[in-house]
């Protein structure tokens, strides 16, 4: 331990990181359970208990908030799950090798836009008077939609706009994990005279399941942290009632209200934290037991 | 290769002509709103709001982008992106090596515990006002530290270093190297960082991509206008619509001609923040499969 003493020395700096930026806020969500009051600082402050949970739980908002959040997230797990899929198996048996690789480019490329520019898309887009969208829309003979004032279209609007920023990227490790598939699979199925269809939905459907339940898993864990960035930017007051999420009801109730109000926000915050950690380790414990691929 | 293509029946033939079919759906849906908005950025502003520009520009000109020059909110949060994202970028890439590679050798006593530390908290955070108090405590709001600090490290990045450092850096390496009187720090500094280029690319490319899209800490951290990135101006333009017309050109113009270049300033906006990324991605676009190959295995 003493010889490799250079060891803890490089690993200073990121250890400190972690402790402050990462485990101190930690110890800081306490207050979740208390009443802070700045100027007594988080030790000083007053326990309440579960008060501002329970306040939480019985609120008007709640089951409003939370069953957006859990629609938009279920949404989004479904919606974006098998895209990623059907794109890797079709660039799979693309001939083209440069159409493939020019696919792939262009493909990836809108992951690495910013959330800022994605929504500034999204709105220019389907603007009602001079969005594309609406442009085409009239071309088949129908009436301008007003997307971003519809409630209704708002689930619509995140999934899919993050279907089409997400899809390429998300299948670049479907395209690693069929290429680790042994051709010889193939080449006996060919001999036995199966067709292309059969290969793909025999060998390499099942090759690449074990990667794609891994990160089914890795994502149920994460179910309430939907894209909490592009929800906040694609609120307006009209489509409130179906935006309105857990993180963005946090960073109002704490740092835009006008008392803000830094116990109730943080206990509403850790709310989403435990259910989060709880199901990631449910649905990991099951996936040990079902005897499939498990994270640890 | 060859024997799956020879002789193909006439379901296979079928298929994949099918399967190009689909492969071009979506890549014409994800090219054609790309395409369109540089070609609205390059167009007259007239064309643009009253639908003109279906696929190339209309009557091109570069309206959008001097409009743009004139935005000086824009050039502020352009260099200041500039700066969080070098500096950024280049505190992140040191702390994620520094953290990586003791994780990554064998002889590490304790490597277990420290791995667990940096796990967990991808599982559990203490929330966005305990943070958001830590940093007020520390005295950085309103700082260009508020920008770079609070993000120094992104436990995933460290992940995909530390596994790739274990499979590309053979411990025969290190053996060779200790018996030459070569301690850790020097077989970092020399030995395992020019051996580990393609990840280093990987990993910068997402840090460079994450501090140059970042705006929410902006948002909650920064006060000061002059200090705003980006994004943070953009937001306000793209998102909520307000744009200064006093900053458009000079020129004495009437309302509707105002509207129409306060839309095509949004395309040339979209595409001239978009560019320092596009710039740098095909560069490291080769490298991407290794590195989320590598992120993919298990801790």
């Amino acid at each position: 331990m003493i010889r490799g003493w250079q060891l803890y020395v490089l690993m200073a700096l990121p250890f400190a990181y972690l402790i402050i930026f990462k485990y101190v806020p930690m110890y800081g969500a306490q207050i979740a359970f208390k009443n802070f009051i700045v100027t007594k600082g988080i030790w000083g402050s007053a326990w309440v208990g579960l008060d501002h949970f329970s306040r939480f739980i019985h609120s008007y908002d709640f089951t409003r908030i939370l069953g957006n959040t859990l629609l938009l997230s279920f949404y989004n797990l479904l919606a974006g799950f098998p895209f990623p899929i059907l794109l890797a198996l079709g660039l799979n048996y693309l001939r083209s090798r440069s159409y493939r690789k020019v696919v792939q480019m262009v493909t990836y490329a809108p992951h690495f836009i910013s959330i800022v520019v994605i929504v500034g898309i999204v709105k220019e887009l389907l603007d009602p008077r001079i969005g594309i969208v609406n442009k085409l829309l009239d071309v088949f003979g129908i009436a301008p939609i007003n997307f971003m004032g519809e409630i209704s279209m708002f689930s619509s609007i995140y999934v899919w706009s993050d279907v089409w920023q997400h899809a390429g990227f998300n299948c670049i490790i479907f395209i690693a994990a069929l290429a680790a598939i042994d051709p010889a699979l193939h080449e006996a199925a060919v001999v036995d005279g199966a067709s292309k269809f059969r290969r793909m939905w025999h060998i390499d459907l099942p090759g690449i399941m074990p990667m794609a339940i891994i990160l089914l898993i890795l994502n149920t864990g994460h179910i309430l942290d939907v894209g909490f960035e592009k929800v906040l930017l694609l609120q307006n007051p009209i489509n409130l009632k179906a935006s309105e999420i857990i993180d963005t009801y946090v960073y109002k109730v704490g740092l835009t209200a006008q008392v803000a109000n830094y116990s109730y926000s943080t206990a509403i915050g850790l709310f989403k934290s435990v259910i989060n950690l709880a199901l990631l380790l449910a649905v990991n414990k099951l996936a040990q037991k079902t005897k499939q691929a498990s994270l640890w | 290769m060859d024997i799956r293509f020879r002789n193909e029946s006439f379901t296979d033939k079928l298929f994949t002509i099918v399967n190009a079919l689909f492969i071009t759906v979506l890549f014409i849906s994800v090219l054609y709103p790309i395409i369109y908005i540089v070609s609205a950025s390059f167009s007259d502003s007239q064309a643009v709001v009253s639908g003109e520009v279906w696929l190339w520009p209309v009557r091109p000109s570069l309206e959008g982008y001097t409009a743009v020059l004139d935005y000086k909110m824009v050039w502020t949060g352009f260099k200041n992106s500039v700066i969080y994202t070098v500096a950024g970028t280049a505190v992140n890439v040191a702390m994620t090596v520094l953290a990586a590679y003791p994780l990554s050798r064998k002889d590490f006593y304790g490597k277990n515990v420290f791995m667990f530390l940096f796990m967990f908290t991808t599982m559990f955070t203490g929330g966005l006002i305990p943070n958001y108090l830590l940093v007020r405590e520390l005295h950085m709001l309103d700082t260009v530290w508020s920008m770079i600090i609070p993000t120094a490290l992104t436990v995933w990045n460290v992940i995909i270093a530390r596994t790739y450092f274990q499979m590309s850096i053979p411990d025969e390496l290190l053996e060779a190297a200790q018996l030459d009187g070569c301690n850790d720090f020097q077989f970092v500094w020399k030995i395992v960082i020019r051996l580990s280029g393609p990840i280093l690319a990987v990993i910068t490319l997402y840090y460079a991509a994450a501090n140059w899209n970042q705006y929410f800490n902006a948002m909650i951290y920064l006060k000061s206008q002059h200090m705003y990135p980006l994004q943070l101006v953009l937001k306000d333009i793209l998102v909520k619509n307000d744009v200064d017309v006093a900053m458009l050109s000079g020129d004495p113009m009437d309302a509707a001609r105002r509207e129409a270049l306060k839309t095509l300033l949004k395309y040339s906006l979209i595409v001239i923040s978009t560019v320092p990324l596009l710039v740098v991605y095909p560069f490291v676009q080769k490298y991407l499969v290794k590195g989320v190959m590598i992120g993919s295995l298990k801790g």
